[in-house]
């Protein structure tokens, strides 16, 4: 079972010469294409959710990928964060604010103008706790220069910790947001012959994690402190050397991602309906894949893997049942790493 | 009092089999190095591999679904040949099915970076409970297989059964431990340990680094699946439930860390530590004294939660750290 592709790439080379090779493999390539390509088209309505479910990814996988890229890495507890925010968004919407708020609803939306008070409750409670977990765990560990598997496990012990904090406070029932049942968006694509079916939420949720990411995106490239994060991502020594305070770049990473797994949380849970006490759990697996897929640590590649995984998953369902998709996703990420070992757009580190 | 010492029993029962899994992980994580999250995988695959191999065939009256069991438990039972043979083939079936599965599943992950391994085999560990829930002919589905045979069945009343499993249990046990420690002084061990420490030196001395981790992973892995059904039959019956990620993967991280990961003493007083501590807190509420939130099963799991951390944060090697030994 050793597979030594350069020795096997070798030998097919000698027999069959390197033009033939070449071509076989233009011709893999491009029948990969294809068949990719026909399913997309004629399967556009799985298509389109897609693209809008691989926007929520997006804003957990861009999280994860800012920690990865800052701290080096893979948070397990991210998930769980989004859990979190998800369930203090629901405390908010069902027991903070007068019944009569929730009542109605958002234009063609099923939820009430509370989300909008919930959201940023939920983001800042979430941002606080990552950053108190960082203080406690992470910037203890690193500092006493622990292995990334120490840390990654230590990461693990913070999402059992807080999945059990999070069952005894709200229970583990099945809730829902307070919603109005609202008619689902649709539209015939009369040549395909295909019904594209978009509850609003769905479009109202992945414009606002747009929006979010965009956010996100200026702060990195336009101020001096998301300069400053970045440079301390790319080199650390080098940061520290020209001044800029690691320990704090640190902290901003965790109010970022933290804050940006609240959003999701609560995100997600408002276009899917349902909130369950592993829901945040169950998206780790497609973060993850997004992140590998765009490459660790760069966040333009985390929203394009993000992109490419939420794809994935939804048009699969066309062929493979939809409780399988945690494999999908899962053969995704390893087609995807034997392909490209540093992702679509990951740079390889020595 | 009886009933006290039954408990015990089914205590000691469970810890050892977690003792021998994480004998297993620590072949994976404390030798060889390898980011294992994915146990699940392995304790479900040796927990089937086994029943299926020993449950009857499907009976219809009972409405069992799943279409192939290898009543090994009767044609190799005390009915026919006068002994319980069945049962370490069963066992070594399982070990068996483990490790051929970790060969294909490793052939094509374990070169993948510490991280990345990590996520591959969270992937592996969801999509093995994903077939045995959705696989209904496999293994009854969700329903999962019950009534499986155990061994020595008749000799006491099912109540004390706890007492006749925990020696078979801890011989296996032992048999394991010593298996996993000699390997690990074997020249094959001390490789593994140097690819822990430094892989391309491992590498630029012409070891084939791929293929020990690869031999380790499948051997770490078969270790998991002898666990994984000696837990399947003390537990009588198996779901796809029983196999989640918190008790099949996460708690068994918890007791190697809290033992000392990188030798198997470690391993064994961490399982054995953490089973009691999680299985005695239920008692709490019991005592007058004690707060009632503390006996919640759920703040049981941040017990855990907060084990793991503790333990990395203030004492990482454990409490039985490895010993060094000096060339």
């Amino acid at each position: 079972m050793d597979f030594d592709t350069a020795a096997i790439r070798n030998s097919i080379e000698d027999l069959l010469g390197e033009v033939v090779f070449r071509w076989a493999r233009i011709t893999i390539v491009a029948a990969i294409a294809a068949v990719a390509a026909w399913a997309l088209i004629t399967r556009l309505d799985l298509t389109i959710i897609g693209i809008l479910v691989g926007c929520i990814y997006a804003l957990g996988a861009t999280g994860l990928s800012l920690v990865y890229g800052n701290m080096h890495f893979p948070n397990v507890a991210q998930g769980d964060y989004m859990t979190l925010g998800a369930f203090i968004a629901l405390s908010v919407m069902t027991m903070w604010i007068p019944e009569s708020w929730t009542a109605n609803s958002v234009g063609p939306f099923t939820f009430s103008y509370a989300l909008f008070l919930a959201l940023p409750v939920g983001i800042v409670v979430v941002a606080v706790l990552a950053v108190i977990i960082n203080r406690l765990v992470y910037q203890t560990m690193l500092h006493r220069a622990a292995s990334v598997g120490a840390i990654t496990l230590a990461s693990l012990g913070v999402a059992i910790a807080l999945r059990g904090m999070i069952q005894y406070i709200w229970g583990s029932d099945v809730e829902h947001y307070p919603r109005v049942s609202k008619k689902f968006l649709s539209w015939n694509i009369d040549f395909l012959d295909v019904r594209v079916l978009v509850p609003p939420d769905m479009l109202f949720v992945a414009g606002a994690a747009v929006v979010l990411w965009v956010a996100i995106y200026l702060f990195l490239k336009m101020t001096k402190w998301g300069k400053a994060m970045r440079a301390a991502a790319d080199n650390e020594d080098l940061a520290r050397v020209c001044g800029i305070d690691v320990d704090r770049t640190n902290t901003l990473t965790w109010v970022l991602a933290g804050g940006m797994a609240g959003a999701a949380g609560i995100l997600f849970i408002t276009g899917q309906g349902q909130l369950l006490t592993i829901s945040g759990w169950k998206l780790l697996i497609p973060m993850f894949a997004a992140v590998v897929a765009g490459g660790i640590g760069n966040i333009n590649g985390a929203v394009a893997g993000a992109l490419f995984i939420g794809i994935v998953g939804e048009v699969s369902t066309a062929w493979v049942q939809t409780t399988y998709k945690p494999a999908i996703f899962f053969a995704a990420i390893v087609i995807m790493l034997l392909i490209r070992p540093n992702g679509l757009f990951g740079k390889s580190r020595l | 009092m009886d009933g006290f010492i039954i408990y015990i029993g089914g205590l000691l029962v469970i810890a050892g089999i977690y003792a021998i899994i994480n004998i297993g992980l620590n072949v994976h994580y404390g030798h060889t190095g390898l980011f294992n999250i994915g146990i699940a995988a392995f304790f479900a695959l040796g927990a089937y591999v086994s029943a299926i191999l020993a449950m009857p065939p499907p009976d219809p009256e009972r409405f069992q679904r799943y279409v192939f069991g290898g009543d090994l438990a009767r044609i190799l039972g005390p009915e026919s040949i006068g002994v319980d043979l069945w049962f370490p083939i069963v066992l070594i079936a399982a070990a068996a099915a483990c490790a051929g599965v970790a060969y294909v599943i490793g052939g094509a992950t374990i070169k993948l970076r510490d991280d990345y391994l990590a996520i591959a085999t969270l992937g592996m560990g969801e999509t093995v409970r994903l077939i045995f829930t959705n696989e209904a002919w496999l293994a009854d589905g969700t329903r999962g297989l019950n009534g499986i045979p155990r061994v020595l069945e008749d000799l006491v009343d099912p109540r004390w059964y706890d007492w006749i499993y925990l020696p078979i249990t801890l011989v296996v046990l032992v048999i394991v431990y010593i298996a996993a420690q000699r390997l690990a002084g074997a020249p094959w061990g001390r490789v593994l340990l140097a690819i822990r420490e430094n892989e391309d030196t491992v590498e630029s001395v012409g070891k084939n680094v791929f293929r020990f981790k690869l031999q380790a992973f499948a051997f770490g892995a078969g270790i998991m699946g002898v666990g994984g059904a000696l837990y399947g039959f003390a537990r009588h019956s198996i779901t796809p439930m029983t196999f989640e990620p918190f008790i099949a993967t996460f708690l068994v991280w918890a007791m190697l860390i809290l033992g000392g990961s990188g030798n198997h003493r470690g391993a064994v007083l961490g399982a054995f530590l953490l089973w009691s501590i999680i299985s005695g807190t239920q008692f709490l509420q019991s005592i007058s004294f004690v707060p009632a939130f503390l006996a919640d099963a759920n703040i049981r799991i941040v017990l855990v939660g907060i084990i793991i951390v503790a333990v990395l944060v203030i004492k990482p090697s454990g409490l039985l750290p490895e010993t060094r030994t000096r060339t």
